[in-house]
């Protein structure tokens, strides 16, 4: 794998902070509590756990779409529980994130849902136009650039999806069952995007039920939650090796 | 400045097609109709106004009942009175012309007592006390009267009316905002969507707000222009009977400035709806995380 299996790991910096985190919606029962870890930079990690988890409640505060109801969250070393909602689209800007239904804007071709986040990070048409074209030869849609979401397949909405996810070259990559609606050997295909990506620097973090495909990647590491809290907060990981331990 | 407004194609598509398929170009057109010709109208009962309070400012009239045999004498006494810029004595004829509006015939009638009339105007500073005993002199049985004493009435109406127009223009204004900020809030939630997609990248409240502001604006831009080509139509056919109530007040038209104003409120109403999209839309955004 790259640098998510490195020794050295412990040594970097950590892309996201977790302290005593606590999670409710309304006035429900908390849906995460005491959540405590680290995601360490150029990490690659699987969420796993039973549906109804947390999963996803955990990568919505992964990628801003919720506050945590109590805790501390640091992300990219900066503490982001109490900040200005003025400030989290520069945050927003450098995570990646691969939803479970995708998210394509469907009035927009593959280019254009794929360009999106340069657009927005300001980037002009013409800047825009080399790369997407790449990323899109990338994840093997050159030649349906021009097509809408509805048009695609479920893998190929998939592949612009995270085509869209990575084109900005993102420090943190978070995936929601990016192959829950793929087959296996697309799947497979999906995970090498992934490592590739992670390679680059880019942290990675996928949430999956797919055990094989966590069993095709040896070196990550394991998150596992159970009814909202990690099932092995010791940092104790069945799959890799003791390198790869999460730092609880 | 304007740079919200000029969208690239990309950012065009962001809100998928069909700009115009929502009401808000129509509302903004009627209300843009609506409000040029009540300001048109408001204005122009401005202008009535103040040029009829002018003309009558200093105006007065002497009357002498019928039968009176020094009518031309107190018009030589009127005349020659310091501070009377004109004085003139009102012609029998006229007089029962006018009588024969209401009573007919029997207006023409010997029998009918007319009395005698001498308009005259007065010059700035000029003494009307010293005037009126002047007049009392040659005739005691004359009545001094102000136009403006006769005429008030009038110009109070025409003042408020002038007013309930400029009322009419605030609320149909406000009814214009009230019916973009309903627009907003559907657009936002036809595209609901869309913005959780593009806030989730990273896209600022401001990113946004632009792309509905420019909607909203080329909308509003496009009823307001609408609108007000039909008021000018509207206008146009009736500045025949425009110019016959000018007459009546002495050539009452709508001045440069008055054109200058009618040409602004589209415009005006353009930039209104835009910020008070911007508002609407930045107030919901911020709801949002």
């Amino acid at each position: 794998m790259g640098r998510g299996v490195s020794g050295k790991e412990r040594k970097l910096s950590h892309v996201a902070e977790f302290d005593s985190v606590g999670l409710r919606y309304g006035t429900g029962a908390e849906v995460l509590r005491d959540l405590d870890f680290r995601l360490g930079q150029g990490g690659f990690y699987f969420l796993t756990g039973p549906s109804g988890a947390g999963k996803t409640s955990l990568l919505k505060l992964l990628y801003l779409a919720q506050r945590p109801t109590r805790g501390r969250i640091r992300l990219f070393g900066e503490e982001l529980t109490g900040a200005p909602r003025e400030s989290l689209p520069r945050f927003r800007r450098r995570i990646g994130v691969v939803f479970q239904d995708f998210r394509l804007v469907r009035h927009l071709s593959a280019f254009d849902n794929v360009a999106l986040p340069l657009r927005i990070s300001g980037a002009t048409d013409e800047q825009v136009e080399g790369p997407v074209r790449e990323m899109l030869a990338w994840v093997g849609l050159a030649d349906r650039a021009s097509a809408r979401p509805p048009t695609l397949s479920g893998g190929e909405q998939q592949r612009v999806a995270i085509a869209r996810a990575v084109i900005n070259r993102p420090d943190l990559l978070v995936a929601d069952e990016p192959t829950g609606n793929v087959d296996a050997e697309m799947a497979q295909r999906l995970l090498h995007l992934f490592t590739a990506l992670n390679r680059l620097g880019t942290t990675v973090v996928v949430a999956t039920h797919d055990l094989g495909l966590i069993k095709a990647s040896p070196g990550a590491k394991l998150i596992r939650l159970e009814n909202g809290s990690l099932a092995d907060p010791t940092g104790t990981l069945r799959n890799p090796p003791r390198t790869s331990r999460v730092e609880a | 400045m304007f740079a919200w407004f000029l969208a690239s194609p990309s950012e065009g598509r962001l809100l998928g097609e069909g700009r115009l398929r929502g009401p808000t170009a129509w509302v903004i057109a009627i209300m843009s109709f609506s409000i040029l010709v009540i300001a048109a109208a408001g204005l122009a009962l401005a202008s009535t106004a103040g040029m009829l309070s002018q003309a009558i400012a200093e105006r007065y009239s002497v009357e002498l009942p019928a039968g009176a045999s020094n009518a031309d004498a107190l018009l030589n006494a009127v005349r020659s009175a310091p501070g009377v810029a004109s004085a003139d004595a009102v012609p029998e004829s006229e007089m029962r012309a006018t009588l024969g509006r209401w009573l007919g015939p029997a207006a023409q009638s010997p029998e009918l007592p007319v009395p005698a009339l001498i308009n005259f105007d007065l010059r700035d500073g000029a003494n009307l006390a010293a005037i009126d005993q002047r007049i009392r002199s040659v005739a005691p049985e004359a009545t001094v009267a102000a136009h403006r004493e006769a005429v008030g009435p009038l110009l109070h109406s025409l003042r408020v009316l002038q007013w309930v127009a400029f009322g009419l223009v605030l609320l149909l204004s406000a009814a214009a905002s009230a019916a973009v900020v309903l627009a907003a809030r559907g657009a936002l939630e036809n595209h609901r969507f869309t913005i959780e997609v593009m806030h989730g990248i990273g896209a600022t409240d401001e990113q946004v707000t632009s792309l509905f502001q420019r909607k909203i604006a080329i909308d509003a831009l496009v009823g307001s222009i609408t609108g007000a080509a039909a008021a000018a139509l509207v206008l146009l056919m009736l500045s025949a009977g425009a110019s016959f109530a000018g007459e009546l007040t002495g050539g009452a038209t709508l001045s440069g400035w008055d054109f200058l104003i009618l040409i602004c409120l589209p415009l005006a109403l353009t930039a209104l709806a835009t910020w008070v999209a911007r508002l609407a839309v930045l107030a919901a955004l911020r709801k949002a995380l």
